[in-house]
């Protein structure tokens, strides 16, 4: 009888319904443990070894990362960085919210204009970079057509200027990146109760002053997936910069993430190119530790 | 450590592995030749070897330099499963040679078809390091030449200049004729591979060989280098002002269709006017870069051979390496891509007239000792060497540093990487 079972041993049915989520969990989680955490021990193992072509195995300490800190190309790679990701991450967050408060009006004609802003992100960034870099090229893109139709004097050349080509990068980031910004915004704005807003509206509140005291603040969790998101972005951007400027002119437009990768594998200095790995991770989990950690402290 | 590497590389090499459960007497080639001309000039080898009833796997793995067949191949060779045979450059093939035991012995058919005495000794320097033929040299391509298009010479009265100083006039006398002078793209290794020239146009072979091969701080950091920057200055001024990030075959298009008057670049840009149905001689000339006479600044793709575990793999290598090095090979091959013979002993009657010229000027400087590696094509110093030289070299064509300061942070730049 059933009761007698259930005082005893579980049956077997029991057993296997708290069993299988485990058993169906565990292959991904050994190969989560092996392939992304195991690979992250081994490259900061490797950074503190002399590894030049393929990996080899004797400890230098710090040196790589002394060495690292001493090339120009490095600081030139973390420089670009702090301009490209403060401009990317603002400018994306500054046009995803204007783009979203605007369609959050009830305006028509929303479920045709979402997907059009939201297009972008289902491009990659290789063919974003490709598509930015033919129409930036003077030669080609928009200034050539401008001079077609009889605008001469027009000029844009900042991708093949060092000290502006960064900025290319930025906006075709931001082109790819905020109609997606703008899909999470326009989730936020669709979760506020609408009772607090007509409550506000009762008291005379302007829209001016219910965006910035009540919508926005309350936007805060948005605010910060959309900053994880984009800060992470920017860190690992490798593929925008290798399509659109090829780190070029000059290496004006080196980032770490194309820093590590011709050290790593076309300059035969694994272990540097090692180094910087870690460190971009540091940069990652300088974002992602304080967002988790908050993550956390709300659940309770 | 090991085990956790060795397993996550070979389930990345398992990817790429799947289509080639090679058969024994199979090659399995990895190489990068996947343009037109190129892929139709290796099936004259495939064809060959079809011939002893050797089958051909290939493993084409696309991008310009090699790169990515690079990465290819380290992941390969980490599992334990090395391709036969891989399409390699100068100081790669010596960074893998140092790599203890995973490269063939060619020896037995160098010695049995004397390839000792018929490739040149500085191409020896990369196939047999330390007196063990490892690899097989497919061809020389030299990097000092200058393409220029005769029709708008003609025009403009120009004669073929024999110093720097005639061909700055030339390129002078083009720019104020309102055409683009010299058609470039600004992408570091075409900034270094004129940098090869205007080192050579300055200090001669011997500036070249202490400051690019034996890396002597004080040649680097000297005075004739500053000089050899200031080469660069003056050609900087020739260029059109959208040159950079262009490729090297848009830029000899700019030469074929009379936007620019001269290209410096290795032979390799040949393919290009042949394909547009242009004569040698008659509608482009090609001549060493004016300063640099008698000295060939080469890059030579070798096949360099993997150990491979049994006997009939080992056969069917053999086969390969001397098919590479037959005399019917080498011309197919070279008439196709531009380049010429690795080995000197073959005819030129097959060849065009910036051929026969080619395989000419490789002998003498063979035979004179000024056959030289080029630097920005690496085969005169490590990867890691020439990176740092190309960052210094780009970075002052785009008016990063002037003269002086680059030739001091070339000095430091090839010190750090060292």
């Amino acid at each position: 009888m059933a009761s007698v079972h259930s005082t005893a041993e579980p049956d077997f049915r029991t057993k296997l319904q708290d069993w299988l989520p485990k058993l169906v969990l565990s292959p991904s989680v050994a190969a989560m443990v092996v392939f992304v955490y195991g690979f992250i021990v081994y490259t900061i193992y490797l950074s503190f070894t002399d590894s030049k072509m393929l990996p080899s195995y004797d400890w230098v300490g710090f040196k790589n990362y002394a060495t690292l800190f001493g090339l120009s190309a490095w600081s030139t790679a973390l420089v670009n960085l702090a301009v490209f990701a403060s401009l990317y991450i603002v400018i994306c967050m500054a046009i995803g919210l204007l783009l979203a408060i605007f369609l959050d009006q009830k305006i028509r004609g929303e479920s045709v204009l979402r997907p059009i802003y939201l297009y972008p992100m289902a491009l990659s960034f290789i063919v974003t970079g490709t598509a930015w870099k033919w129409f930036l090229d003077p030669g080609i893109g928009l200034e050539h057509t401008m001079h077609l139709w009889g605008w001469e004097s027009f000029k844009f050349g900042w991708i093949k200027d060092r000290n502006m080509a960064i900025y290319t990068l930025v906006i075709a980031a931001v082109w790819q990146s905020s109609g997606f910004v703008m899909a999470m915004f326009l989730a936020g704005l669709r979760g506020i109760d609408n009772e607090m807003l007509k409550a506000a509206q009762i008291d005379g509140a302007s829209n001016w002053q219910l965006y910035r005291r009540i919508v926005i603040p309350l936007l805060r969790p948005a605010f910060m997936s959309a900053f994880v998101i984009l800060a992470h972005l920017a860190i690992k951007s490798y593929d925008l910069v290798i399509a659109l400027t090829g780190g070029g002119p000059g290496r004006a437009t080196e980032l770490p993430a194309t820093f590590m990768y011709s050290y790593t594998f076309t300059r035969n200095q694994m272990g540097v190119g090692a180094a910087s790995a870690v460190i971009m991770l540091m940069g990652v989990a300088a974002v992602m530790v304080p967002y988790i950690y908050s993550e956390l402290k709300e659940k309770k | 450590m090991k085990i956790l590497a060795k397993a996550g590389v070979s389930a990345l090499a398992l990817t790429l592995a799947l289509s080639a459960a090679a058969q024994a007497e199979d090659v399995e080639v990895l190489h990068w030749w996947t343009a037109g001309g190129e892929a139709a000039a290796l099936n004259v080898l495939k064809e060959n070897l079809a011939g002893q009833d050797i089958g051909w796997k290939d493993m084409p793995v696309a991008g310009g330099g090699g790169e990515a067949a690079m990465t290819a191949l380290r992941a390969r060779v980490t599992a334990g499963d090395p391709p036969t045979a891989v399409q390699m450059l100068g100081f790669d093939i010596l960074d893998w040679a140092q790599q203890g035991e995973v490269l063939a012995d060619l020896n037995e058919v160098a010695a049995a078809e004397n390839w000792d005495a018929v490739i040149p000794a500085a191409i020896q320097k990369f196939s047999k390091p330390d007196g063990t033929w490892i690899a097989a040299p497919v061809n020389v391509h030299s990097t000092n030449w200058v393409w220029a298009n005769k029709a708008m010479l003609d025009e403009m009265g120009i004669a073929e200049p024999t110093t720097w100083d005639e061909f700055i006039a030339a390129l002078q006398k083009v720019k104020d004729s309102g055409k683009v002078a010299l058609a470039h793209g600004g992408q570091p290794w075409q900034d270094a591979t004129i940098f090869d020239s205007a080192v050579l146009a300055t200090g001669g072979p011997e500036l070249y060989t202490k400051a690019f091969i034996d890396l002597d701080p004080a040649a680097l950091n000297s005075p004739e280098m500053v000089q050899a920057f200031d080469k660069m200055t003056q050609l900087r001024g020739f260029v059109d002002d959208n040159f950079s990030g262009r490729d090297w075959n848009l830029a000899s298009a700019m030469v074929i269709n009379n936007e620019a008057a001269f290209q410096i670049m290795g032979d390799w840009a040949k393919g290009e006017f042949l394909n547009a149905g242009k004569v040698p001689g008659t509608d482009f000339l090609c001549f060493r870069v004016p300063g640099t006479a008698g000295v060939v600044t080469f890059n030579s793709d070798e096949f360099v051979m993997f150990k491979q575990g049994d006997d009939a793999a080992k056969q069917a290598q053999n086969a390969m390496a001397s098919a590479i090095e037959s005399p019917e090979f080498q011309i197919a091959f070279n008439k196709v891509k531009g380049s010429v013979p690795a080995r000197t002993d073959v005819a030129d009657t097959d060849f065009d007239d910036c051929g026969k010229k080619g395989m000419a000027q490789l002998k003498e400087a063979s035979e004179k000792g000024t056959l030289l590696g080029s630097m920005a094509h690496g085969h005169a110093n490590p990867a890691a060497v020439k990176n740092a030289i190309y960052d210094v070299v780009t970075a002052h064509f785009n008016g990063e540093y002037d003269s002086t300061q680059a030739a001091e942070e070339l000095a430091n730049a090839v010190e750090a990487a060292q």
